[in-house]
């Protein structure tokens, strides 16, 4: 086992595109990593670098203390999970399941013991004289984790080990590679586009953008205190509300005012996050605030009056245990690299509708409330947000107003 | 790659289809048969027939009492054993030659990128050149100068052939590997060098056994056509190298009378590898040519 360490890595592909910027970070020992990022952020390139499948361009990889950035995939002690998982189809699974215990020229019987073993943890018992093409979809991704776990390496990779699942195998799948992490405690570095994935699985995780690192923190942490807007809109889903808003310097604190003239007041804790916020006061910031943290008003009747705002209910959303309502709100919606990046992540025609909305000066917002709420599609309701539960951000740099 | 597929799938127009197209499938497979079928007949029972029996009019269908004579003409008074062995020493070596140098020239180019991007389309484009284009030059090479310049005899050689087929055969071995190797994902021999091969491992271990169907293909073609060329082979092979097209082109232009017997024993002995290795690979075949089309 090991730690692995990225420093001031770069990779440009032969074509010119720069796929990873000078990416420093240090993964330690026994650490489940997660890199997570839109797609073509560079993800899969800084994970193929670890495994010895692309060249680095510059700056180091270490696994524990040596340097690989030389060395060849087979002398960097590390097994890999592929998208496409990659099984020999022309072995068994029992052959592909042995092929790397093979290369290592391990006893026969030890070989065949590790194999049931493996078989045996991951359910494959009775596919071992089995082709892939005539394994399930979900039969093929065991065998090909088994296959990688079936060494003991220093380091596992996985890229995006589970998207060619279904959702609910994903989910399962998902629950067991945490758990063999937590049993095995192998060094692992782990792409996904998908943000629950990453929250669920990471002990900390890497948030990435355009070939940059954003933030490295736990899930909490990237949660609660996400550096910049990016990160803050890339995780949480549904994801954060933005608008633009104005700080205002009251009698007894401050407030933040948008739209029409509705005001909500920065509450103590959230100025404890952002000790400058004052000093910006006049100038417009970008206010972030979680669909969860927002609730129909009636349902929580001692709310302040200055910890409510307005909003036109569109549509409500019942998911059993809650209801997400749509609604609009007049506050000018906020246009960034960083905002209209994430929308056009999640699809085309939520692009167009952010510009639809910026043309009104309208912000979509999400709310997540009770099943309870009698909020009315057409009519405008009163909303409450959570005490401690707004973000500031610096509408030019999109980073988060800290200290 | 969807697109290309579709494009590629038959259209068919619902609905019965017409008696007469029926029918006419029919005849045109039929007539197609017989245009095939009839000579082939003749020549097999033409190299059975004695020889009085040869040039009859109306022709005898089959011959009252059948003779092995022409057989033991063809192979034993005339150039048949010498030729059969050339052939098969020529055909094999050249097989062997073209697959080995085409499947490690296709892999360099399908996963380094070797030559760039029109490489294998240059390679193919070779089989343009009409042979006959090249048949006095390489004569010339071959009888004097390749012995003046390098000191080495190639008229008249086994390795001589060998040399030339090779060459020609290479370009739609490559061609053919290439697309092979381009279909086969490269994760599987990443994950080949991941899970502890080198890089020649990862290529023998992993490509070569599933780039097997294509081998067997470009394997055939190449043996195929070294065993029918006849051009070069008249040219440059005209005793020692003889082949077996030109030992049989030696006997239906021979003076030595009516040889149309030995002709078509020696006829069906040619064709026996044509015909073992057919049934052997048609299979592999089909895959091989048709790859483009299951990709995916
Ligand atoms: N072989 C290559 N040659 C040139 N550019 C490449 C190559 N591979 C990837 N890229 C580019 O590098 C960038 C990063 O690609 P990468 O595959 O690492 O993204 P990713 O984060 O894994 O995305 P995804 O979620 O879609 O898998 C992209 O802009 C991509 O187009
Ligand atoms: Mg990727």
């Amino acid at each position: 086992m090991a730690q692995v360490t990225f420093e001031k890595i770069r990779k440009v592909y032969p074509d010119g595109t720069v796929a990873v910027k000078e990416l420093s970070l240090e993964i330690p020992d026994g650490e489940l990593m997660v890199f997570v990022g839109p797609s073509g952020c560079g993800k899969t390139t800084a994970l193929r670098m670890v495994a010895g499948l692309e060249q680095i361009s510059g700056g180091e990889i270490r696994i524990g203390d040596e340097v690989v950035n030389n060395l060849p995939p087979r002398e960097r002690d590390i097994a890999m999970v592929f998208q496409n998982y990659a099984l020999y189809p022309h072995k068994s699974v029992y052959e592909n399941l042995s092929f790397p215990l093979k290369l290592r020229k391990m006893e026969k019987s030890e070989i065949d013991r590790r194999v049931q073993r493996i078989a045996q943890i991951l359910e494959l018992e009775e596919q071992l004289p089995r082709r892939p093409r005539q394994l399930s979809g979900g039969q093929r991704q065991r065998v090909a984790m088994g296959r990688a776990m079936i060494r003991e390496p220093q380091v596992y990779l996985m890229d995006e080990p589970l998207s060619n699942l279904d959702a609910k195998l994903r989910t399962q799948m998902r629950a067991e590679i945490g758990l063999l992490h937590k049993e095995i405690g192998v060094t692992t570095i782990y792409v996904t586009h998908d943000q629950v994935e990453a929250m669920t699985l990471g002990e900390r995780v890497a948030v990435m953008r355009k070939g940059e690192l954003q933030q490295v923190a736990s899930p909490q942490e990237l949660y609660t205190h996400p550096a910049n807007l990016f990160v803050a809109g890339f995780i949480g889903s549904p994801a954060m509300n933005f608008f633009e808003g104005k700080i205002e310097v009251v009698d007894d604190g401050l407030m933040v005012a948008f739209g029409d003239g509705q005001r909500l007041r920065v509450d103590d804790a959230e100025r404890d996050f952002a000790p400058v916020l004052a000093g910006t006061a006049g100038a417009s910031v970008i206010v972030g605030v979680r669909p969860e943290h927002l609730e129909d008003a009636a349902l929580i009747p001692e709310t302040p009056s200055d910890r409510r705002l307005r909003g036109l209910v569109r549509l409500r959303e019942l998911l059993g245990s809650e209801m997400v309502v749509h609604f609009e709100v007049e506050a000018a919606p906020v246009m960034t690299a960083e905002t209209r990046e994430i929308a056009a992540d999640v699809d085309a025609s939520t692009l167009t509708e952010l510009d639809h909305m910026r043309s009104n000066r309208r912000t979509s917002f999400v709310g997540r409330f009770g099943v309870a709420t009698q909020a009315v599609e057409g009519t405008v309701a009163e909303i409450a947000v959570s005490a401690g539960s707004l973000r500031f951000f610096d509408p030019s740099t999109g980073a988060r107003i800290t200290t | 790659m969807r697109k290309s597929r579709d494009q590629a799938r038959v259209r068919t127009v619902e609905g019965s289809p017409f008696h007469v197209g029926r029918l006419l499938r029919w005849v045109v497979v039929i007539v197609w048969l017989a245009f095939l079928i009839v000579p082939l007949y003749w020549v097999a029972v033409a190299s059975i027939k004695p020889q009085e029996d040869l040039l009859t009019s109306p022709p005898v269908w089959w011959p009252d009492n059948p003779t092995s004579i022409h057989f033991d003409q063809a192979l034993n008074k005339f150039n048949g054993w010498k030729g059969l062995k050339n052939s098969l020493l020529i055909a094999f070596t050249t097989t062997i030659f073209a697959v080995i140098i085409g499947t490690a020239a296709a892999y360099s180019m399908a996963r380094f990128r070797t030559g760039g991007k029109h490489l294998s389309f240059w390679f193919l484009s070779q089989r343009i050149l009409p042979p006959i284009a090249i048949v006095i030059p390489i004569f010339l090479l071959f009888s004097r100068y390749s012995e003046e310049w390098f000191g080495i005899r190639l008229i008249d050689t086994q390795a001589g052939l060998i040399m030339l087929y090779t060459v020609f055969a290479l370009p739609f071995t490559v061609w053919m590997m290439y697309a092979y190797f381009r279909q086969m994902p490269v994760e599987l021999e990443e994950a080949a060098l991941v899970d502890g091969c080198s890089r020649i491992q990862a290529l023998v271990k992993i490509a070569w056994p599933l780039a097997a169907p294509g081998v067997i293909s470009a394997a055939a073609f190449a043996f195929i056509f070294a065993w029918t060329e006849f051009l070069f082979a008249v040219v440059l092979a005209r005793t020692e190298a003889v082949t077996l097209p030109v030992a049989l082109a030696g006997m239906v232009t021979s003076f030595q009378g009516n040889l149309y017997g030995e002709a078509s024993a020696l006829t069906m002995v040619s064709l026996i590898p044509s015909l073992m290795l057919g049934i052997l690979v048609q299979r592999h075949l089909v895959r091989g040519l048709t790859l483009g089309a299951v990709r995916g």
